[in-house]
């Protein structure tokens, strides 16, 4: 039997169904924290505060029962219910993987909840006069101005489907969207407005029994975004999805999914920020992009998901399984990522290089600071012919924040001419710091060709004093100098997007040096 | 201006300055010449606020304030800039960015708002006319792929769009040939006048024959041994530092 917290029965409409949200600045771990040892470290962490909103929320725990009572919340047709629970008992079966060069508390996944919902939602808004204004307010805080968006529509050219927990609670511009025959809506939506698309796209690229996460996510996943851009089309604007955690104890588990049709184009911004809290919160998403031939994807995402504080307490733990396939020839899939949140990141933004000729494009700038730890790189399987795939990876370490690529390169016997270049750089700050680099090839055709050029460096002391030098202070030349290394893949970023990447940066850096 | 005295310094437990004492008014000139290792780069370095140069004695005022006691970006926007010997690469970061920054940053000190993006930009390119550099290297870079003279006139332009009144320009005659040379001697004169000064730290004459100083100083074993006028260099010259050591 499931119960809704503070609720007796699964009836949505009757009873408060009330989570107050609590003060981080007010919690006795807070409390008890040096002041001046908080003013002389790192900027409390700009996007940490809770909307104490009302919130419909399933009580912790993950059985078929919760399952089930998901699936009937977002009135699912059988086939995805079975999906799901076909998903929940292969996890049932899979262990935790632990290859990863990381290391952590491992996730109580009977602790979590599973499905939040902020409850004045629950009828879903038909506009966005309907949202509530505090869910607004919380995104005017992160800089995404709805309201300012949709009326500057014409300047702005973004539109944006924001999922907060797990109800996405307003999609823009979709009108206009539609108009050029685009389709950009909540997953849950797709699955009842393009159930054809959906059944034959999903779990395509990332299969059900993928890997521990991506199980876990088809299981449980509750929102994220679709998208299909129609052959021949050039989607009019960039798509942006901005994904937030708020609710305490519940894990993030979005799905998108994004098909590109023939000779069709689309880039599509990913933005993340999550509440300030003492504890771990989980963060399994799935991302699956599919491009048909002649097709391209563009796929961006500045991440910034609570990093835990300077002793590793808190934070997110970012589980990703993120995969593109060049289905159709000629097809291109270009991931770039700016990685600056989360406690615990494991991500490998992958291509599978299926088409003839198709491209594969991983840029990846990664930064730990305090206790941070990331493993994220790429995989790129080459199965057409003459497949390409470029590769940059910027890792930076500061702290005691360790780094770690780990990319692999397949060339299977099909792949004939096949081409691959590899880049991967790591910067360290300061001595306590760690870089790791795990490349793996698989080469199994002789026509292909492949580079890799890696390097490790320290920011000099000569190029510190060179800048302190010309009057610029050290945080601010510490923060130019990382900058300086990530150019190459900066200058991948929309362009609102990589100025938002470099103050990240220079936030996320604060406290790295002196 | 700047008041040295009795400074000594040393570097990893080695002493290397060893009760030197120099006086700079505005708009003088002075040459600092002495051979290898006998501390001029020190002398730079412990002005500029260089880590790793321990000063055991001796006090550095500028305009009357103690210099050891500010941090290096500090003294810059106070006005003193180095130019390197060595200037290094910083991969990525252009020079305008730079500059950007360092103007900014001086500005902040000083009270004023940042400077316009066009009012910057007019400004550098005039002064990189002067010293002969193409405004496609502005946007590359940090010293990026430099030669060893496009280094040495980058320092020169930066010294002239920032303006400073204390310039200490660390053997940036040395590796030039004669072109470079002139065209760094010009931008040296450029900032001449009565309220900056300048001390050129060199091994050699000739930058001195471009660059006129008022004084001239022979720094050996860690202090000044003998100071005089720009007649004192060609005697140098003519001579070598010999002389002066075994004095």
């Amino acid at each position: 039997m499931i119960r809704l917290m503070n609720e007796p029965t699964f009836d949505l409409n009757q009873g408060p169904a009330t989570t107050m949200a609590a003060n981080p600045q007010t919690s006795a771990a807070a409390n008890v924290r040096d002041v001046t040892a908080m003013v002389a470290s790192r900027k409390l962490y700009s996007a940490g505060f809770i909307t104490d909103i009302e919130a419909d929320k399933v009580a912790p725990g993950l059985s078929e029962d919760v399952i089930r009572l998901i699936s009937a919340k977002k009135e699912e047709p059988e086939w995805l219910l079975n999906f799901r629970l076909k998903a929940y008992r292969r996890w049932l079966t899979m262990t935790e993987p632990e290859w990863a060069h990381v290391d952590y508390q491992k996730v109580d996944y009977q602790s979590i909840s599973y499905y939040s919902q902020p409850k004045s939602m629950k009828d879903g808004p038909q506009t966005l006069a309907d949202v509530d204004p505090k869910l607004l307010e919380t995104y005017r805080k992160l800089g995404i101005p709805l309201r300012e968006q949709e009326m500057l529509a014409g300047v702005q050219n973004v539109a944006v489907d924001v999922v907060f927990d797990s109800v996405s609670v307003g999609t823009t511009f979709k009108k206009k969207l539609l108009e050029a025959g685009v389709i950009f809506c909540p997953l849950s939506e797709a699955v009842k407005s393009h159930p054809e698309l959906v059944q034959k796209y999903l779990g395509s690229v990332v299969p059900f029994a993928d890997n521990f996460f991506a199980a876990l996510n088809t299981a449980v996943f509750t929102e994220g975004s679709f998208v299909y851009i129609p052959k021949g089309v050039r989607c009019p604007m960039e798509l942006s999805t901005y994904f937030r955690i708020n609710e305490r104890n519940t894990g993030q588990f979005e799905r998108t999914l994004i098909i590109a049709a023939e000779g069709s184009h689309v880039s599509y911004l990913e933005g993340c920020t999550a509440p300030q809290r003492d504890e771990n919160q989980l963060h399994a998403a799935v991302v699956e992009l599919v491009a048909l031939d002649d097709a391209e994807i563009k796929y961006s995402t500045v991440q910034n998901w609570y990093p835990g504080d300077e002793n590793g307490k808190g934070g997110i733990y970012n589980f990703v399984t993120k995969r593109g396939d060049c289905r159709g020839a000629r097809s291109k899939i270009s991931w770039t990522q700016v990685e600056t949140g989360s406690a615990i990141t494991w991500k490998y933004p992958s291509c599978i290089l299926r088409g003839d000729d198709s491209v594969g494009e991983f840029y990846s700038v990664a930064l730990t600071n305090h206790r941070q730890q990331a493993d994220t790189g790429t995989k790129m399987i080459h199965i057409g012919k003459r497949t390409k795939s470029t590769i940059v990876s910027k890792g930076i370490a500061a702290g005691r924040g360790q780094q770690s690529y780990r990319g692999l390169v397949r060339v299977l016997e099909s792949a004939e001419g096949a081409r691959n270049y590899t880049q991967c750089d790591s910067l360290l700050i300061g001595d306590q710091c760690g870089a790791h680099t795990f490349p793996y090839t698989e080469v199994r055709n002789p026509t292909a060709t492949l580079e890799h050029e890696a390097t490790t460096s320290k920011i000099a002391d000569d190029q510190l004093f060179y800048c302190r030098a010309r009057g610029i202070g050290e945080e601010e030349a510490v923060s130019m100098i990382v900058n300086g290394f990530c150019k190459d893949v900066f200058k991948e970023l929309p362009m609102e997007f990589a100025v938002e990447a470099q103050k990240l940066l220079a936030v996320s850096l604060e406290g790295a040096v002196g | 201006m700047l008041e040295i005295n009795n400074l000594h310094a040393r570097v990893e437990e080695k002493e290397i300055l060893k009760g030197l004492n120099l006086s700079i008014k505005p708009g003088e000139v002075h040459a600092i010449m002495g051979p290898n290792g006998s501390g001029k780069s020190t002398l730079s370095n412990v002005i500029a606020g260089r880590e790793g140069y321990e000063v055991t004695e001796g006090s550095v005022l500028f305009d009357g304030k103690n210099l050891l006691d500010l941090e290096p970006e500090i003294r810059a926007c106070e006005g003193i800039f180095l130019g390197f010997q060595y200037p290094v690469e910083i991969p990525g970061v252009s020079n305008m960015t730079l500059l950007k920054a360092a103007i900014n940053a001086r500005r902040k000190h000083q009270g004023e708002t940042e400077i316009a993006p066009n009012d910057f930009l007019a400004w550098v390119r005039d002064r990189a006319k002067l010293v002969k550099i193409d405004p496609k290297m502005l946007s590359r870079g940090v010293n990026e792929g430099f030669s060893g003279g496009e280094k040495k006139r980058n320092e020169i332009l930066q010294m002239l769009v920032l303006q400073p009144r204390l310039m200490i320009l660390d053997e940036t005659d040395s590796g030039l040939d004669i072109d470079a040379l002139k065209i760094v001697a010009d931008g040296i004169n450029a900032l001449r006048g009565p309220t900056r000064a300048t001390v050129l730290v060199t091994h050699y004459q000739r930058l001195l024959d471009y660059v006129q100083p008022d004084y001239v100083h022979v720094l050996a074993r860690g202090r000044i041994v003998k100071s005089g006028g720009p007649e004192l260099a060609k005697e140098l010259e003519e001579k070598g530092y010999g002389w002066l050591e075994a004095a």
